[in-house]
C-alpha cells in the first residue's frame, strides 16, 4: 500500500472510532440525564430538611437511588413504612452511617486532573464538623453506638499496569478529641495467643462495641479472621477465622457476618451468619444468595442489608436467628443506618 | 556473534542513510512508539477506573481479585518466552506483537459483558497475555531497526512515547468520567477505539520485515537455540548480571508504602507517587538513553541501580525534608529511565539477529522472575524484622549485587560493535 493509501485507511478508521468514542461517551451522559428524571412507579422523594438527632420517630437513612432529582442523596424514611414518602438531604456519599447524632459521609472530591476521597463528619444537621482525606476508594463506615468513635475502611490501589492486587486501610476517629488511628495496621497483633506481625496485614469492616472497644476482620496469608479491637491498649486479638465484616447486634451478645463457604462459585461465595459471642456457635442465616455487605442490626432479631437491584441496590431484612427468609424492605436504596 | 549481527541488520545503515544525522531515531522506532503511547494511554484508562468500577459500580470487593495476580505474575513470564521464540521464527516479529496487541484490544469491550471477578479476571488475564506475548517482538523490531550505536536513544525514545502514554490514560478517563458520571461502560468502549487505533498504526506503519534474510550459517531459532544463547559468555553475563540485580530491586509498591511511611506523605498524595515515578522516568528516558550510547549501556545500568541504591539510602533514616519526597521519586524515575531500555539496547548487542527476539525475553523474564522473588523475600523481612531493617538489608543486598555485577561486568557491546568511544 502506499503512504497515501495507508493514511487514508488511518484517517477513515480515525473518524469511525472517534464516532464511535463519542457516542458512548454522550450515550452514558444522557442515561445520567434520564436518571436524574423521576422514574415512573419508583418510591416517592422530594427535598426537605433531614436530622440524624435520635427522636421518637425510628427512622431509616440510607442512599436514595431511586431515579429522579434527588438521587444519589441521603434520604431518610420511617421504619415503620418503609416504602413511603422519603425526605432527601442534598447531601452525596459514597458510604455513610450514622448513631446518636453522628454521621460519617465518605464522599468523592472533584479535583483538577483527578478525583479525591474524603470522610467527612456530620453533625446531626448534617452540618460538616470535619473533614480527613482518604489514600483510596472507600467501601465501609461505622459510628460507634455513642456517636464518639467513626472508622472507616478504604481500598488502596497498587501498581500500575493491569494492577489487581489491592490493599485496605482502616482508620478510626476520636470525634470528641479529634484523635485520629490512620491505620489499624500500626496496632500490636495477638494471633492464636501469640504476637503476630506480617506485612501483608489488612483490617476492613470495624464494628463498635463502646468507645474503647471494636471488632474487625484482619486479613493475612490468604486467610480472614475476626478480632476483637482495643483501642486505648492499640491492640487486636484474633478470635476466629472465615468471618467478615462483622456487625454488633444491639445487645452486644451477637455478631452478624459474611462467612466464604467452600464450594460456592468464586464470584459469590459469601452467605450470611450470626456467631452467639457467649458459646461462639454459628447460626446460618436464611438467605441462599450471596451478599457482599456489611449488615446493620435493625433490632435485636433482625437484620438488614443489602443486594444489587434494578436500581442500583434494594435493601433487604432476615431474621437474625436463621428462621424466615429475606424480605424486601425498600428499592433503590443502599448503606442503610437506623435513627431513633 | 557481534559480527553476525552487524552484518545482517539491514534497517540499521537505511536508518543512518535517510536521516544523515548520527544516530537519529529510525521511522520504524517511531512508528512502535507511537503503538505503544497509543495503547498504553487504552490500557491506562482501564487501570485507573477498574478499582472504582469494581467497588462503587459493580459493588464487588476487589481484595479476593488481588489473590489471583501473583498467579499472572508467574504466567506472563512463560508467555513473554513464548511470544519470543514464535517472533523469532520465521522472522514473524510483527505477526506476534499486531496478535498481542489485537488480544489485549479485543478484551476492553470484553470488560462491558463481564461482570463477576471471576470473568473480570480471565479478560485481565487475556491482556495480561496480549502484553507478554508482544514485549519481546515489539523490542526486538526496535534493536533491528536502529544502528548499533543509536540503540540506547532509539529505546530511550520508545520508553518515553510508551510512559507518556501511561500518564495520558488516567487524564482521559477523567475527563470521561467527568461528562458521563458512572460512564464505566463509555470508558471502556473509548479504551477500544483507542487500543484498535494503535493496532491498525502498528499494522499499516511498522514494516513487515524488520528482521534479516537468514544467512546460511546463522542459528535457527528454535527452543534448544534460545536456551543455547546462555552459554553465549556475553549474553550470560549480561541475565546473570541482571538476574542479581532485580534480586535486589524492591517492588514499586513497597517503595511508595515506605516513602508514606518514612516521610508522612499525605493520604491524599498516595494515589500520585506513581505519577511522579513515571514523569521522571518520562523526562530522562531519551537523555539516559544517549547517555548510555556515548558512555556504555553497561555503566548506565549499574548508575541506574546506584541511583535506586541512593533512593533506599534516602529512605532508610529518620530525616524528614518537604523536599525528599520529589528527590525519592525522581531517583526512582532515574533508575528506570537508566535500565528498562538501556538493558534491552545492551542485550539487543550480544544477541544475534536471528534470536533477537527469544534472547531479549529470556533477560527481560530472567529480570523479572527475580524482582518478583525480591518482593517475596523482602515481604517476609518485612514481617520479621520490620519495615526499616528489611529495608536495610536490601539495601546491603544492592550494593552487594552491584559489586557482583561490576565483577562480572559484561564487555561494552558499544565498543564491541565498532563504535569509537
Amino acid at each position: 500500500m502506499t503512504l497515501r493509501g495507508k493514511l487514508i485507511v488511518l484517517v477513515t478508521a480515525l473518524v469511525v472510532l472517534a464516532g464511535v468514542a463519542t457516542a458512548s461517551v454522550l450515550h452514558a451522559a444522557g442515561r445520567e440525564d434520564r436518571k436524574n428524571r423521576v422514574q415512573a412507579g419508583g418510591p416517592p422523594v422530594r427535598g426537605g430538611q433531614v436530622s440524624l438527632a435520635p427522636d421518637s420517630d425510628r427512622r431509616i437513612v440510607f442512599r436514595n437511588m431511586a431515579w429522579g432529582p434527588h438521587r444519589d442523596e441521603l434520604a431518610t424514611v420511617p421504619a415503620a413504612d418503609p416504602s413511603g414518602p422519603r425526605t432527601a438531604s442534598g447531601v452525596k456519599c459514597l458510604r455513610f452511617y450514622a448513631a446518636a447524632g453522628t454521621g460519617v459521609c465518605l464522599r468523592a472530591e472533584r479535583g483538577a486532573v483527578q478525583d479525591g476521597y474524603r470522610a467527612v463528619i456530620l453533625d446531626a444537621r448534617l452540618k460538616e464538623r470535619a473533614h480527613y482525606s482518604l489514600p483510596g476508594i472507600p467501601t465501609r463506615a461505622r459510628v460507634s453506638p455513642s456517636g464518639r468513635l467513626a472508622a472507616w475502611t478504604v481500598f488502596v490501589g497498587g501498581d500500575s499496569y493491569a494492577g489487581t492486587n489491592f490493599s485496605t486501610r482502616t482508620a478510626i476517629l476520636d470525634t470528641r478529641t479529634g484523635r485520629l488511628t490512620k491505620t489499624l495496621e500500626d496496632f500490636s497483633i495477638e494471633r492464636d495467643g501469640h504476637p503476630y506481625r506480617a506485612s501483608d496485614v489488612n483490617f476492613w469492616g470495624v464494628t463498635f462495641a463502646d468507645d474503647e472497644h471494636f471488632y474487625a476482620t484482619m486479613a493475612t496469608g490468604k486467610k480472614t479472621y475476626l478480632v476483637r479491637g482495643d483501642l486505648t491498649a492499640r491492640k487486636v486479638t484474633t478470635l476466629r477465622t472465615n468471618l467478615e465484616c462483622p456487625s454488633l447486634s444491639p445487645d452486644g451478645t451477637r455478631l452478624a457476618f459474611k462467612k466464604r463457604v467452600p464450594g460456592l462459585p468464586a464470584d459469590a461465595p459469601w452467605r450470611l451468619y450470626v456467631l452467639d459471642l457467649a458459646t461462639m456457635r454459628e447460626t446460618a442465616l436464611a438467605e441462599p444468595r450471596s451478599v457482599d455487605d456489611q449488615l446493620v442490626w435493625q433490632d435485636d432479631r433482625t437484620v438488614t442489608y443489602s443486594l444489587p437491584g434494578d436500581f442500583g441496590a434494594d435493601l433487604y431484612t432476615l431474621p437474625a436467628d436463621g428462621t424466615g427468609s429475606p424480605h424486601r424492605l425498600l428499592t433503590a436504596g443502599l448503606a442503610p443506618a437506623y435513627l431513633g | 556473534m557481534y559480527v553476525a549481527d552487524s552484518r545482517s541488520t539491514p534497517a540499521a545503515p537505511a536508518a543512518r542513510l535517510t536521516t544523515g544525522r548520527r544516530s537519529a531515531v529510525a521511522p520504524t522506532v517511531l512508528a512502535l512508539g507511537a503503538v505503544s503511547l497509543i495503547t498504553d494511554v487504552s490500557s491506562e484508562m482501564v487501570t485507573a477506573v477498574l478499582p472504582l468500577y469494581l467497588v462503587t459500580g459493580l459493588g464487588l470487593s476487589p481484595l479476593g481479585f488481588g489473590l489471583l495476580d501473583g498467579v499472572y505474575n508467574g504466567f506472563s513470564a512463560l508467555v513473554r518466552l513464548i511470544g519470543g521464540h514464535l517472533a523469532d521464527r520465521g522472522g514473524r516479529h510483527k505477526a506476534v506483537a499486531v496478535f498481542g496487541y489485537g488480544l489485549s484490544a479485543v478484551c476492553k469491550p470484553l470488560l462491558l459483558v463481564a461482570s463477576s471477578l471471576p470473568l473480570i479476571g480471565a479478560v485481565l488475564a487475556a491482556d495480561r497475555t496480549g502484553k507478554g506475548l508482544r514485549t519481546a517482538p515489539r523490542d526486538a523490531m526496535i534493536s533491528l531497526a536502529s544502528a548499533p550505536e543509536a540503540r540506547g536513544r532509539a529505546f530511550g525514545v520508545h520508553r518515553a512515547m510508551d510512559t507518556a502514554g501511561a500518564l495520558l490514560g488516567p487524564l482521559v478517563a477523567f475527563l470521561i468520567l467527568r461528562q458521563a458520571v458512572d460512564g464505566y461502560d463509555a470508558v471502556f468502549t473509548v479504551s477500544f477505539c483507542v487500543a484498535a487505533v494503535g493496532v491498525l498504526v502498528l499494522v499499516l506503519f511498522v514494516p513487515a520485515r524488520t528482521a534479516p534474510e537468514r544467512a546460511p550459517d546463522a542459528p535457527r531459532a528454535s527452543l534448544k537455540a534460545a536456551l543455547a544463547l546462555l552459554g553465549e559468555r556475553e549474553v550470560r553475563r549480561l541475565a546473570l548480571c541482571a538476574l542479581l540485580l532485580g534480586l535486589a530491586t524492591v517492588s514499586d509498591s513497597f517503595v511508595y508504602l515506605l516513602l508514606q511511611r518514612r516521610l508522612d506523605v499525605p493520604d491524599r498524595w498516595f494515589a500520585l507517587l506513581p505519577l511522579g515515578t513515571a514523569a521522571a522516568f518520562l523526562l530522562l528516558a531519551v537523555p539516559l538513553g544517549r547517555l548510555a550510547d556515548r558512555v556504555g549501556r553497561w555503566q548506565v545500568f549499574l548508575g541506574g541501580h546506584a541511583a535506586l541504591l541512593c533512593a533506599y539510602a534516602l529512605l532508610l533514616p529518620g530525616w524528614r525534608g518537604a523536599a525528599l519526597p520529589y528527590v525519592v521519586l525522581a531517583l526512582h524515575g532515574l533508575f528506570y529511565a537508566a535500565t528498562d531500555g538501556v538493558l534491552m539496547a545492551a542485550a539487543a548487542g550480544a544477541v544475534p539477529a536471528e534470536l533477537r527476539s527469544s534472547g531479549l525475553a529470556l533477560i527481560q523474564t530472567g529480570q523479572a522472575s527475580a524482582r518478583f522473588v525480591c518482593s517475596i523475600a523482602f515481604g517476609a523481612a518485612w514481617t520479621a524484622w520490620g519495615d526499616r531493617t528489611a529495608l536495610a538489608t536490601a539495601a546491603a543486598a544492592l550494593a552487594v549485587c552491584a559489586a557482583g555485577a561490576v565483577l562480572l561486568r559484561p564487555a561494552d557491546t558499544a565498543r564491541i560493535e565498532g563504535r569509537p568511544v
